[in-house]
């Protein structure tokens, strides 16, 4: 009997994690033309969580979401590619704009679909390597008063329940929500699987819906404004000190920190 | 674009941590070829009623292009597979043949090439590997073909024997034949310069029994196929140059503008930038001509000489650009420490399998005469 529990992850489209990042020449941000894309990584997990609750039989239809310009297409196929049913594009072309958008502009739209596709689970990547807010989930949970699990790395349902081992500084904490429910999938969640290649062939059919975010009743002004963006400053070598007294002379009279 | 991403992540993420290890140990893990089966890399072009992948030539080339970037040997045991064994049995197999085989290719089997003799190399077609026709109407096979690559894998074996001498090439027939047949063995490994990790077996054929529904295509065409399929296999190969030059780069460049001396990175003097350029420009001529050739095939259009020039070219310049880059690496460039010095001894196979250098000159000379 294959499983009945619809779940929605995000799929965020951000530079590849190995490029080496340069700040723009105008300084407002930072290189993406002719640059490598792909999934956030944390997403991919998300991904191969949710087609591993199908397998489980738990989960049944899987959806993958994307906010963004065409391009954000791609990161769906992959998304097909590896196993979900279909894609939804919230297509936002305007360059500008998708520039200023944060965490809350993102968790509403989420809000919004939740609305119409009903999921019993919504999984994101507990960040993305962009932006590194770590904000989404937690904030898309808030506006739809559902429970929380971020930085997830260990999940099972259990009926009406998730069990959740979540990675949190102390160590790892055991949880149970809920469900419906938000996920955050944290590194060690598990290992996303290859999209084989018959599968990418497959994946060219399947349907991705296009959205247009006006449709769902979402402002998508700026609430932020980017005055500056630059390089951090280039490390330093280090100094070696022969003593704890040369250490905390130095410190105090020198560094100014104590 | 997918698919060539597809390749990609997986050579990077898969094959590239246990390369050095697979040409010291002159092997191919035994998972890392289950994964190739698995992600679909060995069956490119089988459609997908045959548990294929169902897509384009085009395709197969940027899965080896990919895979050569990362290691040629695994290069071209997904080359031959996609490129000359895939090929035949699509084009010439009947639909039992095709239903057997074909979805074994595609998921878990590998199959090996066996035209070359140690009397016949360059001169393929003075083989004589006999299939003697018996009265019953199967064949008795006897020989011994040589620099068999996959043969230490494969569990078929595409076997090229002339039914009838008198004929010339003319009797030049195709069999298949599987792993398990009474009298096929396999013999030890050669210890290679390059491409160590794919194996290159002699493999025997003693009074081999064949039935006549093991011949692939018809009797005294196996010459002609050969033909028809080495000219698609050079594409192939040209991929697996590229692959080879592009990793080899990608494997240089950065130490170049890493490595200081004379108080700055190599990469700002002229001389060193003006060679990359230069390999870089090789690099892209032997691009263009093995896509256009892949361009040609896909429309139908002929391509024995683009196909000739692609491959030639792209291993001359494969040769040219990994000396250049140990070169450029220095001393460094000679130790095993680095992947340079293997994609430089990797290389000097593309000017000698699927017909050497020389023969691809013969070939385009030939259309010279016309003009």
């Amino acid at each position: 009997m294959a499983g009945s529990m619809k779940v929605l992850v995000g799929c965020k489209r951000v530079i590849d994690y190995a490029v080496k990042i340069r700040v723009r020449p105008d300084k407002m941000g930072v290189v993406t033309d002719g640059v490598k894309h792909s999934m956030n990584p944390f997403d991919e997990i998300a991904v191969e969580e949710a087609i591993r609750l199908r397998e489980k039989k738990i989960a049944g239809e899987l959806i993958a979401v994307s906010c963004g310009p065409k391009e954000c297409g791609e990161t769906l196929r992959t998304a097909l590619a590896m196993g979900f049913d279909r894609g939804i594009h919230v297509e936002i072309n305007d360059r500008q704009l998708y520039e200023t958008l944060t965490p809350l502009h993102i968790a509403k739209i989420f809000a919004k679909l939740v609305e119409k596709e009903k999921p019993g689970l919504v999984i994101l990547g507990k960040q993305a390597i962009d932006g590194d807010c770590n904000q989404t989930g937690q904030m898309l949970a808030g506006l739809l008063k559902w429970p929380q699990a971020s930085f997830t790395s260990k999940l099972s349902i259990d009926g009406d329940w998730a069990h959740i081992t979540r990675e949190v500084d102390g160590g790892l904490e055991n949880i149970k929500v809920a469900l419906p429910a938000v996920v955050t999938a944290d590194l060690r969640l598990n290992e996303p699987r290859y999209a084989t290649l018959p599968n990418i062939m497959k994946a060219k059919k399947k349907p991705v819906d296009k959205v247009d975010p006006e449709q769902l009743g979402v402002d998508l002004s700026p609430r932020i404004h980017i005055i500056k963006v630059e390089d951090p400053p280039v490390r330093e070598a280090g100094v070696k000190v022969d003593n704890v007294d040369e250490l905390i002379d130095r410190l105090k009279n020198e560094a100014g920190v104590i | 674009r997918r698919v060539h991403g597809a390749a990609e992540k997986f050579s990077q993420d898969q094959i590239k941590p246990i390369v050095r290890e697979m040409d010291n140990k002159q092997t191919i893990y035994p998972s890392l070829l289950k994964q190739l089966f698995e992600n679909g890399f060995m069956g490119v072009e089988i459609p997908t009623k045959y548990d294929g992948v169902g897509a384009n030539f085009f395709s197969s080339l940027l899965v080896v292009e990919e895979i050569a970037r990362v290691d040629p040997s695994v290069a071209i045991l997904t080359d031959i597979q996609n490129t000359l064994i895939n090929t035949i049995l699509l084009r010439y197999g009947n639909e039992q043949q095709k239903s057997f085989w074909l979805p074994k290719l595609a998921c878990d089997t590998v199959a090996s090439f066996c035209l070359s003799e140690s009397a016949s190399g360059s001169d393929a077609f003075a083989l004589k590997c006999h299939a003697k026709p018996q009265k019953d109407g199967t064949y008795l096979l006897n020989g011994t073909k040589l620099w068999i690559s996959n043969s230490e894998q494969a569990g078929l074996f595409i076997v090229f024997a002339n039914t009838d001498f008198s004929r010339g090439y003319k009797g030049i027939t195709c069999f298949l034949i599987p792993r398990d047949s009474p009298g096929l063995s396999v013999g030890k490994k050669e210890d290679k310069l390059c491409i160590r990790a794919s194996s290159t077996c002699p493999v025997h054929l003693e009074n081999v029994q064949v039935s006549a529904d093991q011949i692939l295509g018809e009797v005294g065409q196996g010459y002609r196929y050969c033909i028809e399929l080495l000219n698609e296999g050079r594409v192939g190969i040209g991929a697996q140059m590229i692959g080879l030059t592009r990793g080899v780069l990608d494997a240089t460049i950065p130490y170049l503008k890493e490595r200081k001396q004379f108080g700055q990175p190599i990469w700002e003097f002229q001389g060193i930038q003006h060679q990359v350029a230069d390999a870089m420009t090789r690099l892209e001529c032997a691009k263009l001509l093995t896509y256009n050739a892949a361009r040609l095939r896909e429309s139908g259009a002929p391509f024995v000489k683009e196909s000739a020039m692609a491959k030639y070219y792209s291993s001359e310049v494969a040769n040219h650009v990994a000396g250049k880059c140990i070169e450029w690496m220095g001393g460094v460039g000679i130790t095993t420490d680095y992947i340079v010095e293997k994609f430089f001894r990797d290389a000097k196979i593309g000017s000698i399998y699927e017909g050497t250098s020389n023969i691809q000159l013969n070939t385009i000379a030939k259309y010279l005469n016309k003009w």
